[in-house]
C-alpha cells in the first residue's frame, strides 16, 4: 500500500506537558474520504491528539504529512495547513463580535483574500449546506448551541479543507440539539468529506466510521471497524469503555 | 559632583514640598470621604430633591478642570466672600476635597447598590430600623466592596496635587520649579521630583492593597462590582 | 465696566479664541493617544519580554508621573538637552504620553477578558497570530473599552486646561488673562465653566451612543 493513498499521516506523536506524557507515540493514516471516530476516557489525550495534528498544540516527537506534505516543523506555512485542516470545537468558537455570516466569511477575506461579494456567496452557501442560511445575520449570542455549532462547521467548511477535526463537538449539547449537528455530520460523511472525530456518541460513530480508535492513557489500545468492535471478543476494553456510557447515559 | 552638591543642599526645602503634598493629599482624600460617603447615601437613599441636587453637584465637580475650579475658588468665590487671605494650600484643600466628594461618591454609590435587596430585608425582618439597616449590614459590606475602586483614588488625587501650582501652593512641583529657576538645573530636577512622585503613588499604593488585604472577608467580594 | 458689554465684547472673543486652541489640543492628541494605546496594549499583551517590559515601566512612569511635570519637562526640560518644542507641541505630546498610557490600561483589560477560544479558532482557520488579533480579539476588545476609553477622552478635554501652564493660551488661559486684566474672575470662570460641561456633556451622549452603535449582543 503506497504512502501516497493516504491524506492524512500521523506518526508516532508524543506529548508531555511537564512530567505528564499526555500522548504516548500515536500513529494512524486516513485515506481521503474517510471517518475516524476517538473514543475513550476524558483526559485521555484526544483533544491534544487533535490539537497536534493542526499544531495548536506543539508536539514533543513524531510528525504530521498532509498530502505528502509535513505540517510539523512547517514554520508559517502552518497558516496554509490550518486553512486545509478544519477544526471544530466541543465549544463552538464562533466569533462573538461578527454575526454567522461573517464569522464564515472572515478568513475567506483576510485569509484566503477573497474579494467581497465571491466570499460573502461563499459563505451563505456553506451556511446553506448546514441549514442555517435563515440565521446568516444573527449574532452568536443569538444561537442555540446546536445553530451555534453547526454555524462553525459551516465556517470550517468554507475554507474547503481536506480533513475537519471534531473535538466533541455535540458535548455541549442538549440530546435534540447533539442530533441536528449529528444530522449535518453524517450528511458530510456522506458526501465525501474526510473527517477525524472525537466523540461519545456511540450510534454516531457505529453507523458512519470506517474506523474507531479507543484511546486510554495517550495510546491508541484498541482500533478496528465498527462491525469488528460489536462482534470480536478481543475488543473487550473498547466493549467496557462502552457499556459503562450506555449504562451511565441511561441512567 | 557640583551638581549633587547644590542639589544636596536643597533637600530640606523640597522635603518642605513633599510634606504639604502629602498634606493635600490626606486632607483632600479625608474632605472626599467625609463629604462622599452621605452623598452617596443621599442619591440612594433621599428624596427626589436631594438626588437631584447631589447629581448636580456630581456632573458639576467631574465636569470640570481642576485648574478651572482652582482658579474659579481662589480668584473668584474666596474673595466674593471676603475671604481674599484664606492661603492657597487651604483653597487647594477644599477644591481638592469638593472634587474627591464627587468622584468618591460614585465609587460607594456603586458599591452600596451592588449589594442585593436580600440584605436590607433581612435586616428590616429583624427589626432594625433602616438606619440601623444601612449602618451595620449595608455599609460593612459596601466599604469593602469600595476599597479597591477608593484606593484608586489616590493616585490621581496625588498626581492632581501638582497643578495646584497654578495657585502657588507650596507644594512639591511649584518647589521643584523654583529651584529649577535658581539653579538652572532642569532635567535632573525633574526627573528626581518624577521619581518621587512615582515613589509615593506606589508605597501608597502598597499600603492600601495592605488594608484591602486585612479588611477582607473570607469569599466575601470576589468579582463584586 | 457693564457685565454684558464686557461678556459680549471682550470675554466671549477672547474665550472662542481659546476653545479652538482646546479643540485643536485635543482633536491633535485623542487619535495618536487612541492608537500609540492600541499598540501599548498589545505589545504588552502579546509581545516578548523585551517589548512587554519597557511598555510596563512606560505605563508606570506616565501614570505616576504628574501631568503638569510631564508638561514642564517637555517644555522647560528638554531645551537644556537640545529640543525646542512649541507650547502646542509640547502639550499635545504630553497629553498623547497620557492618554495613551491611561487607554492602554482599558484596552489591555479588555484582551485579555477575550475568551482564549477565539484566539484558538481564529488560528485553527489558518490566521496568523497577527491577523488574529487584528481582525479577532482587538475589534472584541475595544468594543469593550469603550466605556473606560470615553473616561480618558474626558479626562483629556478637562487636563488640555495645563497646556496653559506651559504658556499655549486655550480656553482657561485665555479666560485668565481676560480676567486678571478685567479683575472680573466669578463672571469669567463660570462662562468657562459652563463651556466646559458642554463639552464634557456631549462627549457623554456621543459616547453612549458610539457604545450602542457598536454594541454585539451577548
Ligand atoms: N495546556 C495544558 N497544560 C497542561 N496540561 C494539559 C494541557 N492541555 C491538556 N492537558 C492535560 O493533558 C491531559 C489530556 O487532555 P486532553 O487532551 O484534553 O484529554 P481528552 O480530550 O481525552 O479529555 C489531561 O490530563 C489534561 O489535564
Ligand atoms: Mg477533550
Amino acid at each position: 500500500m503506497g504512502a501516497d493513498k493516504y491524506i492524512l499521516r500521523v506518526e508516532d506523536i508524543h506529548k508531555a506537558y511537564g512530567d505528564r506524557e499526555v500522548l504516548k507515540g500515536v500513529s494512524f493514516n486516513v485515506r481521503k474520504g474517510e471517518t475516524k471516530v476517538f473514543i475513550g476516557p476524558s483526559g485521555t489525550g484526544k483533544s491534544t491528539l487533535l490539537r497536534c495534528i493542526n499544531q495548536l498544540t506543539l508536539p514533543d516527537q513524531g510528525r504530521v504529512f498532509l498530502n505528502d506534505e509535513e505540517v510539523t516543523n512547517s514554520g508559517t506555512r502552518i497558516n496554509y495547513f490550518r486553512q486545509k485542516i478544519g477544526m471544530v470545537f466541543q465549544n463552538f468558537y464562533l466569533f462573538d463580535h461578527l454575526t454567522a455570516v461573517r464569522n464564515v466569511e472572515v478568513a475567506l477575506l483576510k485569509v484566503k483574500k477573497m474579494d467581497a461579494a465571491a466570499a460573502r456567496e461563499k459563505a451563505l452557501e456553506e451556511l446553506r449546506r448546514v441549514g442555517m442560511e435563515d440565521w446568516a445575520d444573527h449574532y452568536p449570542a443569538e444561537l442555540s448551541g446546536g445553530q451555534a455549532q453547526r454555524v462553525s462547521i459551516a465556517r470550517a467548511l468554507a475554507m474547503d479543507p481536506d480533513v475537519i477535526l471534531f473535538d466533541e463537538p455535540t458535548s455541549a449539547l442538549d440530546p435534540e440539539l447533539t442530533r441536528e449537528v449529528l444530522e449535518v455530520m453524517k450528511n458530510l460523511a456522506r458526501q465525501g468529506m474526510t473527517m477525524l472525530v472525537v466523540t461519545h456518541e456511540m450510534g454516531f460513530a457505529l453507523s458512519v466510521a470506517n474506523e474507531v480508535l479507543f484511546m486510554e492513557h495517550g495510546k491508541v489500545v484498541e482500533r478496528g471497524t465498527p462491525a469488528q468492535l460489536l462482534n470480536d471478543p478481543a475488543f473487550t476494553r473498547t466493549k467496557n469503555f462502552i457499556g459503562k456510557f450506555r449504562d451511565y447515559n441511561e441512567e | 559632583m557640583d551638581i549633587i552638591i547644590i542639589l544636596l543642599d536643597w533637600i530640606p526645602y523640597l522635603f518642605l514640598g513633599l510634606l504639604q503634598t502629602l498634606g493635600l493629599v490626606l486632607a483632600s482624600l479625608a474632605v472626599g470621604l467625609i463629604f462622599g460617603l452621605p452623598m452617596a447615601l443621599g442619591q440612594i437613599y433621599g428624596n427626589r430633591l436631594i438626588k437631584s441636587v447631589i447629581s448636580v453637584y456630581v456632573w458639576f465637580f467631574r465636569g470640570l478642570p481642576v485648574i478651572v475650579l482652582l482658579f474659579l475658588f481662589f480668584f473668584g468665590i474666596f474673595p466674593s466672600l471676603n475671604m481674599s487671605s484664606v492661603p492657597p494650600f487651604v483653597v487647594a484643600v477644599v477644591v481638592l476635597g469638593l472634587r474627591g466628594a464627587a468622584y468618591q461618591s460614585q465609587i460607594f454609590r456603586g458599591a452600596i447598590q451592588s449589594i442585593s435587596e436580600g440584605q436590607m430585608t433581612a435586616a428590616r425582618s429583624l427589626g432594625m430600623t433602616r438606619f440601623q439597616a444601612i449602618r451595620h449590614v449595608i455599609l460593612p459590606q459596601a466599604l469593602r466592596i469600595a476599597l479597591p475602586g477608593w484606593s484608586n483614588e489616590y493616585p490621581t488625587v496625588l498626581t492632581d496635587t501638582a497643578i495646584c501650582y497654578a495657585i502657588g501652593v507650596q507644594e512639591l512641583l511649584t518647589r521643584a520649579t523654583y529651584m529649577v529657576a535658581q539653579t538652572y538645573i532642569t532635567m535632573p530636577i525633574y526627573l528626581a521630583i518624577a521619581g518621587v512622585y512615582i515613589l509615593l503613588n506606589y508605597a501608597g499604593m502598597k499600603a492600601l492593597n495592605m488594608l484591602e488585604k486585612k479588611t477582607s472577608i473570607p469569599g466575601f467580594g470576589q468579582g463584586a462590582l | 465696566m457693564d457685565t454684558f458689554v464686557f461678556l459680549t465684547t471682550i470675554l466671549l472673543p477672547a474665550l472662542f479664541d481659546g476653545l479652538i486652541v482646546t479643540l485643536e489640543l485635543i482633536a491633535t492628541a485623542a487619535p495618536f493617544g487612541l492608537l500609540a494605546g492600541i499598540g501599548v496594549a498589545v505589545g504588552r499583551t502579546y509581545g516578548s519580554r523585551w517589548i512587554s517590559l519597557p511598555l510596563r515601566g512606560y505605563v508606570a512612569f506616565i501614570k505616576g508621573c504628574p501631568l503638569l511635570l510631564l508638561l514642564f519637562i517637555l517644555y522647560f526640560g528638554l531645551p537644556s538637552i537640545g529640543i525646542r518644542l512649541s507650547p502646542f507641541l509640547a502639550s499635545v505630546i504630553g497629553f498623547i504620553f497620557c492618554n495613551s498610557a491611561y487607554n492602554s490600561e482599558y484596552i489591555r483589560g479588555a484582551l485579555l477578558s477575550v475568551k482564549e477560544g477565539q484566539m484558538i479558532a481564529a488560528q485553527a482557520l489558518g490566521m496568523s497570530r497577527w491577523q488574529s488579533i487584528r481582525y479577532i480579539i482587538l475589534p472584541q476588545a475595544l468594543r469593550r473599552a469603550i466605556p473606560g476609553m470615553t473616561n480618558e477622552f474626558i479626562y483629556l478635554i478637562k487636563y488640555s486646561s495645563l497646556a496653559f501652564m506651559i504658556t499655549a493660551v486655550e480656553l482657561t488661559g485665555a479666560g485668565k488673562l481676560v480676567a486678571t486684566k478685567y479683575f472680573l474672575f466669578n463672571e469669567t470662570f463660570v462662562v468657562i465653566a459652563i463651556v466646559y460641561l458642554f463639552l464634557v456633556t456631549v462627549t457623554t451622549v456621543a459616547a453612549n451612543m458610539l457604545e450602542k452603535k457598536f454594541a454585539v449582543p451577548t
